[in-house]
C-alpha cells in the first residue's frame, strides 16, 4: 500500500460475532436486529458455520460471540460451540435465556462454552413483560441459577432506557441477588428498532444523572462483589464513540444469511457491497473486500473530521449514525458537536425533555412489523 | 489457590493462551482480551500453582541467561495480583 491516505494493514479480526439466527421469541422495542430482518435470506447451515469458525480462527480470531436473534433457537448451537472451543476460541453466548434448559446448559458446558451473558429487559415482572412482550422474568431467575450451577462467570446485561431507568436501583439489587459478578447497564443506542422508538426510549438528562448517581452509590456499597458498567447513551456526549474500536479493526460480524459486516448494523449503509461467507473466505473478506476497506483508517474522511486534531481518538464516530442522522455515511457522527448535523441530536434531546412523542405506541420487534417496514409501509 | 500449591496460579476467571496470529500470550476473559508483552507472558505461563515465586525467577534467569530478575518478577506479580489475573 502507498499514498498518504492508504490505511495501514489492519491486524487480525480478533472478534468474531456469529449472529446465528434472527429468530427470537421476544419482541424487544429496542432490538438491535435490522428492522427488515424478516426479509433476510436463508440461514447458514451447520457446515457453513463450521467453515466460518475455522477460517476466522486461522485468520487470527480469538473471541467468538454466538448471538442472534436468540441463538438458543439453533439446535446445532452445541456443535458450533464445541468446534469453536476445539479451535481455541474463547466462546461467549449472548442470550435472553429463552430455550436454555438444564440439559442444554450441561451440553454447552461439556462442549466447552466459556461464558454466558444473560440479558435482562428489566427487574420487575410488569415492566419486563411489557418491554419484552412475553413472560420471561421467572425464566431468567432459573437461567441465572443454571449459569451459577455450571460454574460460568455470571455476567448480566440490561438495556437501559426511559421506561426502566427510574428502576435502576431494583435492577442492580436483583443482579446482586442473582449472584451477578458483572452487570452491564447499557443505555440504549439508537439504531434499528430503538431508532423507530426513540421518542419513547430516550431518557431525560435528569433521569440519566439520577441513574448514574444511584449506580455510583451501589458501586460503593458492593465494591468488588459486583462490577457495574454504566454505558452512557452517546446522544448525551459531545464526542462520538470510537465505533467498533475502528471500522474493520477488530470486529467481524457474520449475519444469519452469511453477510460479513464490520459491525452488526453496517448493512444499512448505502452504496457498499458486503461479501458473503458463502462466496468468499474470511481472510479475503477481512483484508481485500471493498466493504471492509471503505472506512478503514481516515482517508475517507470529510471536514470537519479530516483536519480535526482528535480524529485518531474516535475516527469520526459511527458510520451508521452518520448515515441515519446526517444522510451521509462519510460525514462526522452527528453526536459530535463539531458536526453540522449535531442539532439533530440536540433536538432529539429537547424532545425527550418535553416528553414529546412518548404517548405514541411502541413498535415491537416482530416479523409482521418487520415485513411492513421492509415494504416501506412504516 | 489450594493449600497444597506453593506458588501463584492464573485465576480461573482468565485463560492464558499463546496466539500465533498476534505472536503473543494473551489473557482471555468474558468478551475481552489482554495482550501480554513478552516478559509478562513468560512469567504468567509459569504461574500454574506448582512453582514458587523463587522457582519462577530461577527458571527465567536460566532461560534468558539473565540475573537479578527477582524485583521485576515481584513487581509484575504484584500488578497481576491487583488485576486479579493470578491467585495466591
Ligand atoms: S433484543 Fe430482544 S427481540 Fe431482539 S434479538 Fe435480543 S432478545 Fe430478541
Ligand atoms: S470532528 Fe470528527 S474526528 Fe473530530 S471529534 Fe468530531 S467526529 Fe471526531
Amino acid at each position: 500500500m502507498s499514498g498518504p491516505n492508504a490505511a495501514p494493514q489492519p491486524g487480525p479480526p480478533l472478534w468474531l460475532l456469529a449472529e446465528l439466527t434472527y429468530r427470537c421469541p421476544l419482541h424487544c422495542a429496542f432490538c438491535y436486529n435490522p428492522v427488515d430482518f424478516a426479509t433476510s435470506g436463508p440461514e447458514l447451515s451447520t457446515d457453513d458455520w463450521l467453515r466460518v469458525l475455522r477460517e476466522a480462527r486461522a485468520a487470527g480470531s480469538v473471541q467468538c460471540g454466538f448471538s442472534g436473534g436468540e441463538p438458543m433457537q439453533r439446535d446445532d448451537l452445541e456443535v458450533l460451540v464445541a468446534e469453536a472451543h476445539r479451535l481455541g476460541f474463547y466462546t461467549n453466548l449472548l442470550t435472553s435465556g429463552v430455550g436454555l434448559t438444564p440439559e442444554r446448559a450441561a451440553a454447552l458446558k461439556a462442549a466447552g462454552l466459556d461464558h454466558i451473558q444473560l440479558s435482562f429487559q428489566d427487574s420487575t415482572r410488569e415492566l419486563n413483560d411489557f418491554l419484552s412482550h412475553t413472560r420471561t422474568f421467572d425464566l431468567k431467575q432459573r437461567v441465572a441459577a443454571m449459569i451459577k450451577d455450571n460454574g460460568w462467570p455470571m455476567v448480566m446485561n440490561c438495556v437501559i432506557h426511559r421506561l426502566n431507568i427510574d428502576y435502576i436501583d431494583r435492577i442492580i439489587e436483583m443482579a446482586v441477588e442473582l449472584g451477578a459478578e458483572y452487570l452491564e447497564l447499557a443505555n440504549n443506542q439508537y439504531y434499528s428498532w430503538a431508532l423507530l422508538n426513540r421518542d419513547q426510549l430516550l431518557p431525560t438528562r435528569e433521569q440519566l444523572e439520577r441513574a448514574e448517581r444511584i449506580t455510583n452509590e451501589y458501586r460503593e456499597k458492593y465494591g468488588d462483589r459486583i462490577r457495574i458498567f454504566f454505558v452512557v447513551p452517546d446522544y448525551y456526549e459531545t464526542r462520538p464513540k470510537k465505533c467498533m474500536n475502528g471500522w474493520g479493526n477488530v470486529f467481524l460480524t457474520v449475519t444469519p444469511d452469511g453477510t460479513a459486516l464490520p459491525c452488526h448494523t453496517a448493512k444499512m449503509l448505502p452504496g457498499l457491497a458486503f461479501p458473503n461467507v458463502r462466496e468468499m473466505g474470511v481472510r479475503e473478506i477481512w483484508y481485500e473486500s471493498e466493504g471492509f476497506n471503505r472506512y478503514r483508517g481516515d482517508g475517507w474522511m470529510k471536514e470537519p473530521c479530516r483536519t480535526c486534531p482528535e480524529k485518531e481518538k474516535d475516527l469520526g464516530g459511527c458510520r451508521c449514525q452518520a448515515w441515519m442522522l446526517a444522510g451521509d455515511p462519510a460525514a462526522a457522527d452527528p453526536v459530535c458537536d463539531k458536526s453540522p448535523a449535531h442539532h439533530l441530536v440536540t433536538e432529539a434531546l429537547a424532545r425527550a425533555e418535553r416528553g414529546e412523542g412518548t404517548a405514541m405506541p411502541l413498535v415491537f420487534r416482530d416479523p409482521a412489523a418487520s415485513r411492513r417496514l421492509a415494504a416501506g409501509e412504516g | 489457590m489450594s493449600a497444597a500449591e506453593p506458588g501463584p496460579r492464573v485465576s480461573r476467571r482468565f485463560r492464558l493462551q499463546w496466539e500465533e496470529a498476534q505472536n503473543a500470550w494473551v489473557l482471555l476473559y468474558p468478551e475481552g482480551m489482554v495482550k501480554l508483552n513478552q516478559s509478562a507472558g513468560e512469567i504468567l505461563r509459569r504461574c500454574d500453582g506448582s512453582r514458587t515465586e523463587a522457582a519462577i525467577v530461577a527458571e527465567l534467569e536460566d532461560a534468558f541467561g539473565a540475573s537479578g530478575l527477582a524485583d521485576d518478577v515481584a513487581n509484575f506479580l504484584a500488578m497481576a495480583r491487583a488485576q486479579q489475573w493470578i491467585e495466591t
